[in-house]
């Protein structure tokens, strides 16, 4: 019950200091869009609808990485992970605070860019719904661990995405598959993916961001 | 309380100290002095548990008895005093959190901003609300890093008071003026 | 492995490769399909296992590294995931000069082994970036052994994620599975892969000590210093 408190806490945290600096999901926002539109000058005439979403995929993986370099930056710049590592709390409920807060960023991503692929190229449906938001809690429970990762050292937004897009192909993978229709296993491997990088997040954290 | 044997820790190669006994028990108040860069801060990480000594014996107490203040305030600059005591008093599971986060604020002086975000302070208010984070959760031992550096008068008149109250815990205090703590000192490391 | 002396694996290593090497250029059977350039198989596969078994000894290590903390342990993880993106690398090299000889194309993205590689030496490169970019010390020890671990996860998720991928982005056009092998075949396999193998575990071996004398060299200078 206090891990949940805590991770509650924690991640009320994050949404507040979102929601004082106004700078992540704006940027999430203007950079998704700015995106699609680049998509539709580099999608040559005749392009069929799953080459778009293949698209619309990589404009979310690109997103998320932009939200992700963003997620630690307080911590860091301030020093607070000291103040929260020393907490007697469990260290997982600082990965798992983050991810409600990075999981949220993409939540409010998507809901402006689903319907805006949706205007400027062709139709979204359930699959590619449901794809996306099993593709979120992947992307945001490793993208969470990397991102710690990639800011306790020094080149850390040129090192984010290196850490982390390998570990997004399969993701990719899963969600254009899911979204093209090519089945239901698609959907199924990202419920595995989601479980098995989920856990293993989760459990590595603490050697993450603390030495001791 | 605190036990030390034979600690040192190393960067690489780069050594910082080297065979460091610290014997520290409720009552007790060790100065650490030398001058910057000689490994004072790093020794106080490592006896705050926030890094691990290279070698050695290190006995501390518990997560929830410890509270250490670095040279950076440790408070989110965005929230305001009474969302960061807030949160950390619910991660230390403080008892009567609303009431002993009052206390403090009022003891610092900074009761009447307790509404305002932390960025708008002076750093002498900051450092001021980092030591209301530390001594929220009622710690046991304290380790204090350079405190009186970046506070203002009042707030070090403050400080003086706070550790005529503290008497009874084990401290650890890094500071280029013994002169204001030295009437408490029980044991000394000179560093450089 | 460490209570192996070095002297007595490279010795080991020359004698299984040599004869690996006279084996398949002298014993093997020419296929009948592709003829003499078939051969590269018998150092494609045991390349790419070898690297393989460096990833997982590195991801030992790291485990191990994270819950005893022997200190040695974080030299021994990078050192075989550093050996892994050689032997990672060779595999590449070697794939894509198979795919060459028998395809005519430089990179054949149906060849499932091949793009795993490709996604491997993607991860296990930022494993490099990311031990550069932090200060040596426990956290980067941790960092380090964490990301190993996670390296070693990957290898088969991505394997499923490519399966998966095949169909329906690339068309079925090539099967990259090694031949049925024959008897002779399966000897000279065989005996090529302990010959990787050994190798792996010769330079894993001299890596380890030259970096150890490294380390201790540093140490003994900042003493005198």
């Amino acid at each position: 019950m206090n891990y949940v408190t805590d991770v509650a806490a924690l991640a009320r945290k994050d949404l507040l200091l979102e929601l004082r600096a106004k700078e992540t999901v704006p940027a999430m926002l203007l950079f998704v869009l700015s995106t699609l539109t680049i998509f539709h000058f580099a999608l040559p005439h005749g392009a069929s609808h799953v080459a778009a979403l293949g698209l619309l995929w990589v404009a979310l993986v690109f997103t998320a990485l932009l939200g992700l370099t963003r997620a630690f930056v307080p911590e860091r710049e301030q020093g607070l992970m000291d103040a929260l590592v020393l907490a007697p709390c469990d260290r997982s409920a600082i990965w798992l605070g983050k991810v409600l807060a990075v999981l949220a960023f993409l939540a409010l991503a998507e809901v402006v860019a689903l319907p805006a692929f949706a205007v400027f190229f062709s139709g979204i449906d359930g699959r590619t719904v449901g794809a996306v938001a099993l593709a979120d809690v992947g992307i945001a429970t490793v993208g969470t661990l990397t991102g710690a990762m990639a800011v306790a050292g020094r080149a850390r937004e040129l090192i984010l995405p290196l850490l982390f897009l390998p570990l997004a192909i399969p993701v990719v993978v899963g969600g254009v598959g899911a979204s093209a229709g090519a089945g239901g296993r698609y959907l199924g491997f990202l419920v595995l993916y989601d479980a098995v990088f989920g856990l293993l997040a989760w459990a590595a954290f603490e050697y993450v961001v603390s030495e001791t | 309380m605190l036990t030390a044997r034979n600690l040192s820790k190393r960067f690489g190669a780069k050594r910082v100290f080297q065979r460091v006994d610290v014997q520290l028990d409720g009552g007790q108040l060790l100065l650490v002095t030398g001058p910057n860069g000689s490994g004072k801060t790093t020794l106080l990480r490592v006896l705050a548990g926030l890094a691990a000594p290279t070698s050695g014996e290190l006995t501390l107490p518990d997560r929830s008895l410890i509270g250490y203040l670095g040279h950076e305030p440790l408070v989110y600059r965005e929230l305001t005093p009474l969302e960061n005591l807030q949160l950390f008093a619910r991660l230390y599971r403080v008892p009567e959190g609303a009431e002993r986060i009052g206390m403090l604020l009022e003891r610092f002086g900074l009761w009447e901003e307790r509404h305002q975000r932390v960025g708008t302070f002076s750093r002498g208010m900051q450092q001021r609300l980092g030591l209301c984070r530390v001594l929220l959760h009622d710690p046991q031992l304290v380790i204090l890093d350079e405190p009186f550096n970046a506070l203002d008068a009042a707030g070090a008149d403050l400080l003086d008071g706070t550790l005529e109250e503290l008497s009874e815990r084990a401290l650890v205090i890094a500071t280029h003026d013994p002169g204001r703590v030295e009437r408490f000192v029980t044991s000394r490391l000179a560093f450089g | 492995m460490t209570a192996i002396r070095l002297p007595q694996l490279a010795a080991a290593a020359t004698v299984l490769l040599g004869t690996s090497i006279a084996l398949i250029f002298f014993y093997a059977p020419t296929d009948a399909d592709q003829g003499l350039s078939q051969r590269i198989f018998y150092f494609h596969v045991p390349i790419a296992l070898t690297a393989y078994a460096c990833f997982a000894w590195g991801a030992w290590k790291a485990l191990l590294y994270l819950w005893k903390r022997p200190e040695a342990a974080d030299l021994e993880s990078y050192v075989a995931i550093h050996q892994g993106v050689i032997f990672g690398s060779l595999t590449l090299l070697t794939g894509s000069l198979w795919a060459k000889i028998s395809w005519g194309v430089w990179w054949a993205w149906s060849d499932n082994q091949l793009v795993l590689f490709l996604v491997l030496f993607l991860f296990y490169s930022a494993y490099f970036m990311l031990r550069y970019s932090v200060d040596p010390g426990p956290a980067r020890a941790n960092m380090s052994a964490v990301y190993a671990l996670f390296g070693v996860v990957l290898i088969p998720v991505s394997f499923l994620a490519i399966r998966l991928s095949r169909s329906f982005i690339h068309p079925v056009v090539f099967t990259s599975n090694g031949p049925q092998m024959t008897g002779s075949q399966f000897l000279v396999f065989c005996v090529a892969l302990a010959g990787m193998l050994t190798l792996f575990a010769t330079f894993y071996q001299l890596e380890l000590a030259g970096k150890r004398l490294d380390a201790d060299l540093k140490e003994l200078r900042e003493l005198l210093a």
